[in-house]
């Protein structure tokens, strides 16, 4: 599917800055921002930035990947929760896809996540690696 | 509410039907019912079907399929909810008989999934996913079941024989059912030496891309009655939802849009889920099947994948799953599964279930429950013999 660059930099607060949605009266963060919080119907909200640290809860090596991902599988995909409570999906990367465990310390970092063919849009964002430092 | 009940049914043709197109399929299909219940016409139509958009170019698809039906003048609709089309079409015609507005709807469901490529296919059925935080990060669908199978294997001890076991059912069912794609056996080796697709996901725990479609008609007990066809009644008919992204769920071990439907449906039909003496569930992958019968609440959590190792959920078991072979066996036409597993419900009830694979005792009372994507949506219904 064509990737229009409306559509890419639309999510740019949350693919390269992190940027999740706390309501004002639940307290609750979401990443991504909703317009209305699902708790209570509440729409005040300011925006946070996520922390940079968490640990996986669940992951998967893809061995059949997306055309769009052809060129890089096997890669590993996990959801981790971050030191907030936060949860999110996004590939691991710079680690050896067959030592990926639950429980996993990980940490954020910026990538590019997939370009459209040859000459298309580059899409950057988010993605684990291991917590190392 | 008027009591509702389902009098015919058809299935096409299902695999690679390489020769036959989307609209033919479905006419096949929808003829196959209409004759089945010998109605003399029909009120209204829905068409349940995830993306003619995406696998054939095609959209517009009540209209299209009303005309090739050669019925035109009749409301036709599409109805979209990407793996559980089929079953929300079936729930919406079942809506539509029971209010009142229509006497005889048909309850359809079809996908031509082998006119694209394969790559096609895996982007289209991705587009039940969030395409913008999870797909866009190269999640596939294999992947997400994947991360759930890893989680409940994590917390529940759930083991690859377990996984293994549910193919292996499945396949032994799928092998009596003259529409199924793939009408063989496996082993529980075979499954577990198959070849990787998303750890610990191997491609004999995935249900295959299918070509398909299957129909029912929906009515009123007095005209069943009068048809004087065999009939069964729809006593319970549920839908749930849950958040479009696994990571934003509380418990990615249990699919809660499963639960809220199964007991909504059980409780219009004034049934405990240990009434059901089976049930057709959504296993698009091997671990949806065993979170899927925890989530219903027939199993405890961690329960499923020992029972059905244990063979409870076998076809001589207590508690028979997927008698038509499932997804996995069957095929899985993505829009017409659900209308699918309504055809069997139907087949057991009425004793029609062909080559051996009838379930034994002569059921009375048994389940469809579908899905889409992950589990963001869950639709049940409960048919009883009349």
């Amino acid at each position: 599917m064509s990737m229009f660059s409306s559509r890419n930099w639309r999510e740019f607060p949350q693919r390269y800055r992190m940027e999740a949605g706390k309501f004002a009266i639940s307290g609750k963060t979401y990443f991504p921002p909703r317009v209305v919080d699902p708790t209570n119907g509440d729409t005040e909200q300011s925006m946070v930035k996520l922390p940079e640290t968490g640990k996986i809860l669940t992951f998967t090596v893809i061995r059949t990947p997306s055309a769009m991902f052809k060129d890089i599988g096997p890669y590993a995909l996990a959801i981790a929760e971050l030191t907030d409570g936060t949860r999110l999906m996004a590939q691991m990367t710079d680690c050896d896809i067959e030592k990926v465990k639950i429980g996993m310390e990980v940490r954020i970092e910026f990538r590019k996540v997939q370009q459209e063919m040859d000459h298309g849009v580059i899409s950057y964002g988010y993605k684990f690696v291991p917590k190392w430092y | 509410m008027r009591e509702v009940c389902v009098v015919g049914v058809g299935m096409s043709e299902w695999g690679e039907v390489w020769k036959t197109s989307m609209r033919d399929l479905y006419v096949h299909a929808a003829m196959a019912a209409i004759k089945n219940s010998g109605v003399d016409h029909i009120d209204s139509m829905y068409v349940g079907c995830m993306s003619g958009g995406l696998f054939v170019g095609q959209e517009h698809l009540g209209a299209l399929m009303a005309d090739y039906l050669g019925v035109t003048g009749i409301p036709a609709v599409r109805v979209e909810s990407a793996c559980a089309s089929g079953g929300f079409a079936f729930r919406q015609a079942f809506i539509e008989v029971a209010s009142g507005m229509s006497d005889i709807v048909l309850a359809s469901g079809v996908e031509k999934m082998t006119d694209c490529s394969p790559d096609e296919d895996t982007n289209a059925l991705a587009t039940a996913a969030d395409a913008e935080y999870e797909v866009f990060h190269g999640a596939t669908f294999p992947g997400l079941y994947a991360m759930m199978a890893c989680a409940h294997m994590a917390k529940y001890g759930t083991t690859r024989e377990m996984l293994s076991a549910v193919a292996v059912k499945n396949h032994k069912n799928g092998a009596k059912n003259p529409v199924a794609q793939y009408p063989f056996t496996v082993t529980s080796d075979q499954v577990a030496s198959s070849v990787m697709v998303a750890d610990p996901l191997r491609i004999l725990d995935c249900s295959p891309i299918t070509d398909g479609a299957a129909a029912v008609i929906v009515t009123t007990v007095d005209i069943a009655r009068k048809l004087g066809k065999p009939y069964v009644k729809v006593k319970g008919s549920a839908a749930g939802t849950d958040t479009i992204a696994l990571a934003q769920r509380a418990d990615i071990t249990t699919i809660k849009s499963a639960t809220i439907a199964a007991q909504k449906a059980l409780a219009m039909a004034g049934k405990k889920i240990d009434d059901i003496q089976f049930a057709e569930m959504h296993d698009c992958f091997t671990i949806a099947e065993i979170i899927l019968a925890e989530s219903i609440g027939k199993y405890k959590p961690g329960q499923a994948g020992p029972e059905t190792l244990a063979g409870e959920t076998s076809l001589e078991g207590k508690f028979p799953i997927n008698s038509s072979g499932g997804l996995k066996s069957k095929g899985h036409p993505v829009g017409a599964t659900g209308i699918a597993q309504i055809v069997e419900v139907y087949k057991q009830l009425t004793g029609q279930a062909e080559s051996g694979r009838q379930i034994p005792k002569s059921p009375k009372i048994g389940m469809a429950q579908n899905m889409g994507g992950s589990g963001a949506s869950s639709v049940v219904h409960i048919l009883e013999v009349a």
